[in-house]
C-alpha cells in the first residue's frame, strides 16, 4: 500500500536503516546530483529546440525557407544560412561547454568518497549512497547527505559541525545523538544490525527544522534538527561519527534551498525584443506598401513591358494580385536587414568583449589571494549600470569574519594606539611595526598588536594588567585543541571570544587546557592550575558571563565580563573614578566602530561562596521558576565588582566597505543587508559600515511573532515616516491607490530611517497580504537589514523587490546560503577566493572583495551600458539607412524587389566586423569585387570592377562627403544645444574637470569616513547561551585516560559541579525537547515541543525589548 | 590572458597591465562647447558653399545636348514600322537634324538614351548567365536556368548569350554627320574603349577552346542567337573581328544594367585626332543617321541621342552643386540659430553650475 501511496506525493518519509530492499520500494532520490541539462544524445535536438524558441532564430529560419523559393528570393540563400548557422553554432558551443563544466563539477561532487556500512565499512562514491545507508564521517569532511546522527567519537554522542555553507555562521554548532543510538559507538556489527525505522517529514527547504520519529526495538524516539547533520556542513573537532541517511541527493535540504537557475535577461534585451517587434511591424507595413505598388505597377506599366519578359504570362496578364503577393515576400527577405540577425550576434560579441575587460581589470584583482574578477555570465554587463537595489550578505561579504583584539583600557590607561615621537597619533597601516611576541613560544603568529607599551606593562608585572589578561584567559567557554606540542587551536563559540583568548595567549597568559573542573593557564611560561568552581553563563538578559575560580594559592575569585552598562551598574562604589575614565575610553572605542566589553573581578570569601553554592544547588533543583531563581542568585554574587578595564574587538570589515557603501548610496543605489546572523551583530555591522548612524531619525525594529503584530509594527513605522494620517484604511486600498502617490512622496522624505527586521517576522511579512506594506516601508527607509533569514527568505525578499519595484537587483554573497538569492536577483555576485565555491558557481560575476562592487557597477556597468546603447543606436541607424534604400529603389524598379546595391558583402561585414570599420569595409568590398573571386563564382559575385570603377569617380567622393556632412551636422547641433542648455551631471563634471585642469593641479583633500557611534558591548549580544553548562558538565571533554579517572558524573569534587551536571541534563533536555526517559509518547513530545516554542518566544520578546531600548537610547 | 595563466607563481592570475586590457587607450571625446562647435559650424558652412559654387561653375562649363529621335524628323515612319512586329526584319533608316550653338570643348561623349525602359526589374536582371559570359564551355551549352525562357531557341539549341537582358539588346546604330561650310563629313567616333577594363578583360570572355585556329563562328557552333537578334553573337561587329562574341563592347555596355528606368549608355567617344574635331565638336549643324531597329512603343518608351562633355567630376549634373549650396546654407542658418541660442541662454555658463 505504501508504494501506491508514495507514487503520488510524498507526505511522509519511511526509511529503514540497513534495509535497501525496503527503502527501494519508495521513489526516494539517491545521492546522485545532476545539474547539467544535456547528455551526448539529447544535446543536439534539445539545444536546437531551445535555440529556435528564441524569436530571432525562428524568424531567420522562416526567412531561410522563404529564400529557398526562387520566385520570391532575390538574395541567394547563402546570405541567411551562413549567419544563422554561425549563430546556432556559437551558441551551441557555448551551451555545450557550460554544460560540460556543470557535468564536471557534478562528477567531482558525486565521486567524493564516503564510507558506507555494507556488512563492513566500504568506500563508496557519494552518488552510490542510498537513503537508509549507515555511513561513517570523519573530521573535517563534508557531510554526504542529510543524515541522522547515530553515534560519534565524542562522549554522549556529541558532534560538532560548521554550517558556514548553509547559513553563513562560522561558529561551531553541537549536535547530539539519541542516547540509545550513541551507545552503538563504533561497533560495526551492532551498527550493521541497527534496523530502526525513521518516519519523518518529506523533503523540504527548512534548514532549522526537522521532525521525525525513530522506531527501534518497539520504542519511539522523537527526532529533531539537533540530531541531524545536513549536507553542506563540515564535521569539526569530531574524530568520527556514524549516521543514517534520511535525505539524499536532490532531496537534501541544501539542494532544496538552491533556487532554480533561470535564464537571466537584461532590460536592454527586453527593449531590443520590443524594438525588433516594432521594426518587424514596420517591415510588414513596408512590404504591404511595396506589394500594393507592385500590383498597381504591373497593372499599369509592367503589362506593356512584357515584350522583354516573355514568361509568367498568367501572372502578368491575369493575376497582378498574385504578383503583388509574391513581391510582398520578396521584400520581406530583402528588407530583413532591418531586423538583422547580426544584431544578436554583435550584441553578444560586444558583451563578451566587456566581460573580458572585467576579467582583465587590474583594479578588481585581489593580490593577496591572486584572484582576478571574473564575469561568469557574459550577457549581463550593461545591466550592471542599472542596478538600483543591492542585497548583500554580511559574513564574509561585508566583514572578513575575523575578530581582532584591537584596543583595551586597563586600569584607566588606554592601549592600542601608536604615537610618534611628537606624541601625535599615528595611523595604523600594514607597515606599522608590530609588537614582538617571540618571548612567548606559545604565541599565535597571526596575532598583531602595535602598541608596545602594553607588553612593557606586562613585563613590569603590573598586577592590574596581569589580572586583566588572566580574566581573559579564564572567563570564557573556548575549547582548546593541541594537536602537537605548542600548536594550540581554539574552538570558540563566537569569534569575539576567540579573539580575546588569543590576545591573552599572546600577552603571556596562555589558556592551555581545561577539564570540567580545572583550567590550566601558562602564565608567562609557568603552568598554573585554576579550579573552576562555577560558570555563570551568558544569556541575552544578563549580557555578561562570570567564572568563579580558585587559584593555586587558594584564593577564590569571580571574573566577570560583559556589556559595559551592565558591569558599571554592579561595580563597587570605590571604582567611581576609574569607571569614568574607562567610560571615556569606551566612548572612544565605540566611536571607531569597535565592539567593547567591560571586565571586572571580585574576591570571594570561602564561606560566602560555600553558602551561595548551597543556595545555587537548591535553586537548580526547583522545578518552578528555576531560571529566574538562578538569575537572581547570579545577580546576587555579581555585585560589588572591581573594574579591571575594557576590551575593544574589531569585527574586521573588508577593506573599503564603508567607503564603497557611501559611494553606492550616493549613486542612489539602495543597499539591503540580508544575513543569517543575529540581529545584534547585524546591527553592529550596520553601524560600522555607516549604514546605521546615530543621527538617523529612527531605527525601526520589526520583531513581531504573529502576522498581526508584524503588520502593526510595519504600519506604525510607515505612519511614523509619512506622518500620521497618511496611512489609513485597509491594506487593500493602499495597494492600489496610495502606492503611486507614495512613491512620489518617497522622494521628498529627507529624514533618514532604518528598518531592521527579524527572520520570523520576515516570514510573516512576506505573506501576500503584508508584503506590499513591507516593501513600501522598506523602500522609505535608507537602510534595511534583515537578520536571521533563511536562504529561501533571502530569495523571497529579492523576488519581492524584483517583481514589485521594476528595478534591477543585485545580490552579493559568499556562502552556500546566498546561492538562492544570487540566482534570484537580476545579477548575482559571488565573493571568490574563499573556501566555499557554491556562491561563486551560482553567480554571474565573482571577485574577491566587496569594494570591487563599486568599480563593477559604476565603471564597468556604466561603460557597458553606454557602449551598448551607442552601438544599438548606430546599428539601427545603419540598418535603416541601408535598408530604406531598397524601399526607395522599389519605386524605380517597378517594385520588383530588385536590390539596388549589392548586399552580399555587407552581410559578411555585419557578422564578422561589428564595428564596421571603414578599412574592413573596403577590404571586403575590394575582395568581393576582385577578379579571382569572380572567376570562381561568376554568378554569385557579379560585381566585378564596380568598386574600382566607381571609387575613381570624383563625384562619388563628393556625394559621400556631402552625405557625411548632412548626417553629422544635425546630430551635432542637437547635442551641442543639449549640453549647452541642459547639461547632464556628467557634462558638468567634465566642464569642472576641464576648468580645474586649466587651473593646474590642486591638492586633493580626501575626506575620511568618520564613524560616530555610541553603541557598545556588541560582544554580549553575539554570544549564545549554553556552552557554560556543556563545559562544566564535561560532556564535551574527550575521554582520554588522564581525564577519564575523575569522570564528570561520578566524582563530585565540588558541590557546584554536581548540581551543574545534573541541571545540565535537565536543562538540555528542556531546551532540546528530549526527555531523559527514552520512550516518549507522542503527546509528551508534543507538549515538550510547545514548551520549547514558549521559551524561544520569551527569549525573542526579550530580544526585541532590549533592542528597542537600545534604539531609544540612541 | 592565456600566456599569463601559463606562468606559475603567486601572481600567476594577475591580469596584464596593458593599456588595452586596462581600458586606458587614448580616447578623444570632445566637450561640445560653444568655442569649438560654433566655429566648426561656420567653417563647414563656408566649405560647403564654396565647394558648391565651384562645382556650379564647373557644371556651367560642361555641355550636354539631348535629341529625342523616337519619332522626330524622318524617324516617324520608322516608329510606325516598328509598331508591327512582323516588320522586325526590315531595316529602317532615318535622320535627325540638330544644331550646336556653342562649341563642345574637350572630349565629347556620344550616348544613346532610353526613357521608361526598366532594366532594373528583378526578373529581368536575374535573367542572364555570367558563367556563360565568362566563357565557360559548360555554361555555353547548358545555360543557367535563370535564363528561362530565353534559354533555347526554336531549334532547341542553347542560346548564347542567353537571358532576357541580352535578348533585349539595344540595336539601333548611329552615324553623326557634321555639316559645315566646307561640306558634310562624318564625325569620327571611337567605338571601342567604351567599357570598363574589368568588364572587357575579366567579366566577359569568349569561350576558350583547345584549338586556337578555330574561328569564332566555329567556337559558337551549336548555339543559337537570341530570339530578337538579327545577327549571331560572333558577328556583331562586321568591321572588327576582335570585337565579336561576348567581348563585343556594345553588348558589354548593354549587359551592365542601368539602375533606373531612364538611362543613357555610352555609344562612342569623339576621335579628336582628325580635323576639325581636335578641340571638340565645333558649333554648327549636325545630323544623325539612325538605323532604327529598337521598338519602344510597347512600353511608351522614348529613345534619344545624348552628346556631352565631362568635367573633372563627371558629366553635366546640377544635383551635386545645388546640394552642396543648399547644405551649406542650411548649416549657416543652423550656425546662426545656435549662436543666437547660445548668446541668449548659455553664454555665461550658468547651466554648467551645480
Amino acid at each position: 500500500s505504501y508504494t501506491v501511496y508514495c507514487f503520488h506525493l510524498e507526505e511522509e518519509r519511511h526509511v529503514r536503516a540497513n534495509d535497501r530492499d525496503y527503502n527501494e520500494k519508495f521513489p526516494y532520490a539517491d545521492n546522485h546530483i545532476k545539474t547539467c541539462k544535456y547528455n551526448v544524445f539529447t544535446f543536439l535536438p534539445v539545444n536546437l529546440f531551445e535555440q529556435f524558441q528564441r524569436a530571432a532564430n525562428a524568424y531567420f529560419l522562416v526567412l531561410l525557407i522563404l529564400q529557398l523559393i526562387p520566385e520570391i528570393s532575390s538574395l541567394s540563400w547563402v546570405t541567411t544560412t551562413v549567419p544563422l548557422v554561425m549563430v546556432l553554432l556559437i551558441t551551441a558551443v557555448k551551451d555545450a561547454t557550460d554544460d560540460y563544466f556543470r557535468y564536471k563539477s557534478d562528477q567531482q561532487v558525486n565521486s567524493r568518497q564516503s564510507q558506507v556500512l555494507r556488512g563492513n565499512l566500504q568506500n563508496e562514491k557519494w552518488m552510490n549512497v542510498r537513503v537508509g545507508d549507515i555511513i561513517k564521517l570523519e573530521n573535517n569532511h563534508f557531510v554526504t547527505a542529510d543524515i541522522l546522527l547515530l553515534s560519534s567519537s565524542e562522549p554522549y554522542g556529541l558532534c560538532y559541525i560548521e554550517t558556514a555553507e548553509l547559513d553563513g555562521e562560522t561558529n561551531l554548532k553541537v549536535r547530539q545523538a539519541l542516547t540509545v543510538t550513541s551507545d552503538l559507538g563504533a561497533d560495526i556489527t551492532k551498527l550493521a544490525d541497527f534496523n530502526g525505522e525513521v518516519i519523518c517529514e518529506p523533503p523540504n527547504n527548512k534548514l532549522d527544522k526537522f521532525t521525525g520519529t525513530l522506531y527501534w526495538r518497539d520504542n519511539k524516539y522523537p527526532l529533531d534538527n539537533e540530531k541531524m547533520l545536513l549536507r553542506g556542513c563540515v564535521l569539526r573537532n569530531t574524530e568520527w561519527c556514524f549516521g543514517m541517511v534520511v535525505f539524499a541527493g536532490l532531496q537534501t535540504k541544501l539542494m532544496q534551498n538552491c533556487g532554480r537557475t533561470k535564464f537571466k535577461r537584461t532590460s536592454i534585451d527586453k527593449l531590443m525584443n520590443t524594438l525588433v517587434l516594432w521594426i518587424f511591424g514596420f517591415l510588414v507595413c513596408m512590404g504591404v506598401i511595396l506589394a500594393i505598388g507592385n500590383t498597381i505597377w504591373e497593372q499599369k506599366v509592367g503589362r506593356s513591358f512584357s515584350v522583354y519578359l516573355l514568361w509568367d504570362e498568367p501572372i502578368r496578364n491575369n493575376n497582378v494580385v498574385f504578383s503583388g503577393f509574391l513581391t510582398f515576400w520578396s521584400y520581406i527577405i530583402i528588407l530583413n536587414t532591418m531586423v538583422p540577425i547580426s544584431l544578436y550576434v554583435s550584441v553578444e560579441v560586444i558583451r563578451l568583449g566587456h566581460s573580458y575587460f572585467i576579467n582583465w581589470d587590474r583594479k578588481m584583482y585581489y593580490i593577496q589571494k591572486d584572484t582576478p574578477a571574473e564575469a561568469r555570465t557574459t550577457t549581463l554587463n550593461e545591466e550592471l549600470g542599472q542596478v538600483e537595489f543591492i542585497f548583500s550578505d554580511k559574513t564574509g561579504t561585508l566583514t572578513q569574519n575575523i575578530m581582532v583584539f584591537n584596543k583595551c583600557s586597563i586600569n584607566g590607561k588606554s592601549y592600542g594606539d601608536v604615537y610618534d615621537e611628537f606624541g601625535h597619533k599615528v595611523e595604523i597601516t600594514e607597515r606599522t611595526a608590530c609588537v614582538d611576541f617571540s618571548f612567548n613560544p606559545l604565541s599565535d603568529r597571526k596575532f598583531k598588536f602595535h602598541d608596545s607599551s602594553l607588553l612593557e606593562a606586562i613585563k613590569m608585572e603590573e598586577p592590574s594588567v596581569q589580572d586583566f589578561f588572566r580574566l581573559l584567559a579564564l572567563c570564557h567557554t573556548v575549547m582548546p585543541e593541541e594537536k602537537n606540542e605548542g600548536d594550540l587551536v581554539y574552538q570558540a563559540q563566537s569569534p569575539d571570544e576567540g579573539a580575546l583568548v588569543t590576545a591573552a595567549r599572546n600577552f603571556g597568559f596562555v589558556f592551555r587546557s581545561r577539564t570540567p573542573e580545572t583550567v590550566t593557564l601558562y602564565e608567562m611560561g609557568t603552568a598554573v592550575n585554576y579550579q573552576l568552581l562555577a560558570i555563570l553563563d551568558f544569556n541575552n538578559v544578563r549580557k555578561r558571563m562570570s567564572v568563579i575560580v580558585r587559584n593555586p594559592a587558594g584564593h577564590i575569585k569571580l571574573y566577570c565580563k560583559g556589556a559595559d552598562t551592565i558591569i558599571f551598574d554592579r561595580l563597587d562604589p570605590s571604582n567611581h573614578v576609574l569607571m569614568n575614565t574607562t567610560s571615556e575610553h569606551l566612548y572612544e572605542f565605540a566611536g571607531e566602530g569597535l565592539r567593547t566589553l567591560a571586565l571586572a573581578y571580585k574576591d570571594l570569601d570561602e564561606n560566602v561562596l560555600e553558602e551561595w553554592m548551597k543556595r545555587l544547588l537548591y535553586a537548580s533543583t526547583v522545578i518552578e521558576n528555576r531560571e529566574e531563581g538562578l538569575a537572581d542568585l547570579y545577580e546576587e554574587i555579581e555585585t560589588g565588582l572591581m573594574l579591571l578595564g575594557a576590551t575593544a574587538v574589531e569585527d574586521k570589515l573588508q577593506e573599503g566597505v564603508p567607503e564603497t557603501i557611501a559611494c553606492l548610496t550616493l549613486a542612489n543605489i539602495k543597499i539591503w543587508v540580508l544575513t543569517g546572523d543575529k540581529l545584534e551583530t547585524a546591527m553592529n555591522i550596520g553601524y560600522s559600515c555607516n549604514m546605521l548612524r546615530d543621527d538617523m531619525n529612527e531605527v525601526f525594529i520589526i520583531s513581531g511573532h504573529s502576522v498581526l503584530e508584524v503588520q502593526q509594527q510595519l504600519r506604525s513605522a510607515k505612519e511614523h515616516i509619512l506622518g500620521l494620517g497618511r496611512v489609513s484604511g485597509t491594506v487593500d486600498v493602499e495597494k492600489t491607490d496610495d502606492f503611486s502617490e507614495d512613491s512620489v512622496f518617497e522622494e521628498t522624505i529627507i529624514a533618514e530611517y532604518a528598518l531592521i527586521i527579524n527572520g520570523h517576522s520576515l516570514a510573516h511579512a512576506l505573506e501576500p497580504e503584508l508584503e506590499q506594506v513591507l516593501l513600501e516601508t522598506a523602500c522609505l527607509c535608507k537602510t534595511v537589514i534583515c537578520c536571521r533569514v533563511t536562504p529561501m527568505q533571502k530569495a523571497q525578499v529579492v523576488e519581492l523587490v524584483k517583481t514589485n519595484k521594476m528595478a534591477v537587483t543585485l545580490a552579493i554573497g559568499d556562502g552556500a546560503n546566498d546561492v538562492s538569492m544570487i540566482k534570484t536577483a537580476h545579477i548575482g555576485v559571488g565573493i571568490s577566493g574563499q573556501e566555499g565555491m557554491q556562491a561563486v558557481l551560482a553567480s554571474d560575476y565573482s571577485f574577491a572583495q566587496f569594494r570591487y562592487l563599486q568599480r563593477l557597477l559604476l565603471v564597468h556597468g556604466r561603460w557597458s551600458y553606454f557602449r551598448m546603447c551607442n552601438f544599438l543606436f548606430y546599428f539601427f541607424y545603419k540598418n535603416f539607412a541601408f535598408t530604406l534604400v531598397h524601399f526607395w529603389f522599389g519605386f524605380f524598379c517597378g517594385f520588383s524587389a530588385q536590390i539596388g546595391l549589392d548586399t552580399y558583402y555587407w552581410t559578411a561585414v555585419n557578422h564578422v566586423f561589428v564595428w564596421g570599420s571603414l578599412a574592413v569595409y573596403f577590404a571586403i568590398l575590394f575582395a568581393m569585387h576582385s577578379d579571382g573571386l569572380f572567376s570562381i563564382f561568376p554568378s554569385h559575385f557579379p560585381f566585378i570592377g564596380t568598386a574600382r570603377n566607381c571609387l575613381t569617380q570624383k563625384s562619388v567622393w563628393l556625394v559621400i562627403m556631402l552625405t557625411t556632412v548632412a548626417c553629422v551636422m544635425p546630430g551635432l547641433a542637437v547635442r551641442f544645444l543639449k549640453t549647452d542648455l541642459y547639461p547632464t551631471l556628467t557634462d558638468k563634471v567634465r566642464s569642472l574637470q576641464q576648468a580645474s585642469r586649466k587651473l593646474g593641479p590642486k591638492e586633493q583633500n580626501l575626506r575620511r569616513v568618520r564613524r560616530t557611534s555610541s553603541r557598545r558591548s556588541a560582544y554580549a549580544f553575539s554570544h549564545q547561551q549554553g556552552y557554560g553548562e556543556l563545559i562544566t558538565s564535561g560532556k564535551n571533554m574527550k575521554v582520554t585516560p588522564s581525564t577519564a579517572a575523575p569522570s564528570p558524573s561520578l566524582s563530585p569534587s565540588s558541590p557546584g559541579r554536581v548540581h551543574n551536571s545534573r541541571s545540565l541534563i535537565e536543562g538540555m533536555s528542556k531546551r532540546k525537547g528530549e526527555t531523559p526517559v527514552a520512550c516518549v509518547s507522542a503527546e509528551a513530545y508534543g507538549t515538550s515541543g510547545t514548551s520549547e516554542g514558549n521559551t524561544r518566544t520569551q527569549q525573542t520578546v526579550m530580544d526585541s525589548n532590549v533592542v528597542s531600548n537600545g534604539a531609544v537610547q540612541t | 590572458m592565456g600566456k599569463a595563466k601559463a606562468n606559475a607563481g603567486p601572481l600567476a592570475r594577475r591580469p596584464d597591465n596593458s593599456a588595452f586590457k586596462q581600458q586606458r587607450l587614448p580616447a578623444w571625446s570632445p566637450m561640445l562647447t560653444a568655442q569649438t562647435v560654433l566655429p566648426f559650424f561656420y567653417g563647414m558652412a563656408i566649405v560647403c558653399v564654396l565647394l558648391g559654387a565651384w562645382l556650379l561653375v564647373t557644371v556651367q562649363n560642361t555641355h550636354e545636348l539631348k535629341v529625342d529621335y523616337t519619332h522626330a524628323g524622318s524617324c516617324d515612319k520608322c516608329f510606325e514600322k516598328r509598331k508591327d512586329r512582323a516588320n522586325a526584319n526590315q531595316s529602317c533608316n532615318c535622320t535627325v537634324v540638330f544644331n550646336i550653338e556653342n562649341m563642345f570643348k574637350g572630349d565629347v561623349f556620344f550616348y544613346y538614351g532610353l526613357i521608361n525602359f526598366h532594366q532594373n526589374l528583378r526578373q529581368y536582371m536575374d535573367s542572364r548567365d555570367d558563367g556563360q559570359m565568362i566563357g565557360r564551355n559548360k555554361n555555353l551549352r547548358n545555360p543557367s536556368s535563370y535564363c528561362e525562357p530565353f534559354i533555347k531557341d526554336k531549334n532547341g539549341l542553347p542560346i548564347a548569350p542567353c537571358g532576357a537582358v541580352a535578348n533585349s539588346m539595344f540595336n539601333d546604330s548611329f552615324t553623326l554627320v557634321y555639316h559645315s561650310a566646307a561640306g558634310s563629313r562624318v564625325v569620327p567616333l571611337f567605338r571601342k574603349g567604351i567599357t570598363w577594363y574589368t568588364d572587357k578583360n575579366v567579366k566577359f570572355r569568349n569561350p576558350q577552346v583547345e584549338n586556337k585556329t578555330l574561328t569564332l563562328a566555329q567556337v559558337f557552333e551549336g548555339t543559337g542567337q537570341p530570339l530578337y537578334w538579327q545577327k549571331p553573337v560572333y558577328d556583331l561587329d562586321p568591321w572588327d573581328r576582335n570585337n565579336n562574341g561576348f567581348i563585343n563592347e556594345d553588348l558589354i555596355v548593354w549587359m551592365r544594367e542601368a539602375a533606373f528606368p531612364n538611362f543613357k549608355k555610352l555609344y562612342g567617344v569623339l576621335n579628336r585626332a582628325i580635323e576639325p574635331f581636335t578641340d571638340g565638336l565645333p558649333a554648327g549643324n549636325y545630323s544623325v543617321l539612325i538605323s532604327y531597329n529598337f521598338p519602344v512603343e510597347y512600353f511608351q518608351g522614348r529613345k534619344e541621342v545624348v552628346l556631352s562633355t565631362v568635367s573633372w567630376f563627371g558629366g553635366q549634373n546640377n544635383f551635386l552643386p545645388v546640394a552642396y549650396l543648399v547644405t551649406g546654407c542650411l548649416i549657416l542658418l543652423l550656425a546662426v540659430i545656435l549662436t543666437a541660442v547660445w548668446w541668449k541662454f548659455g553664454k555665461n555658463g550658468r547651466n554648467m553650475e551645480e
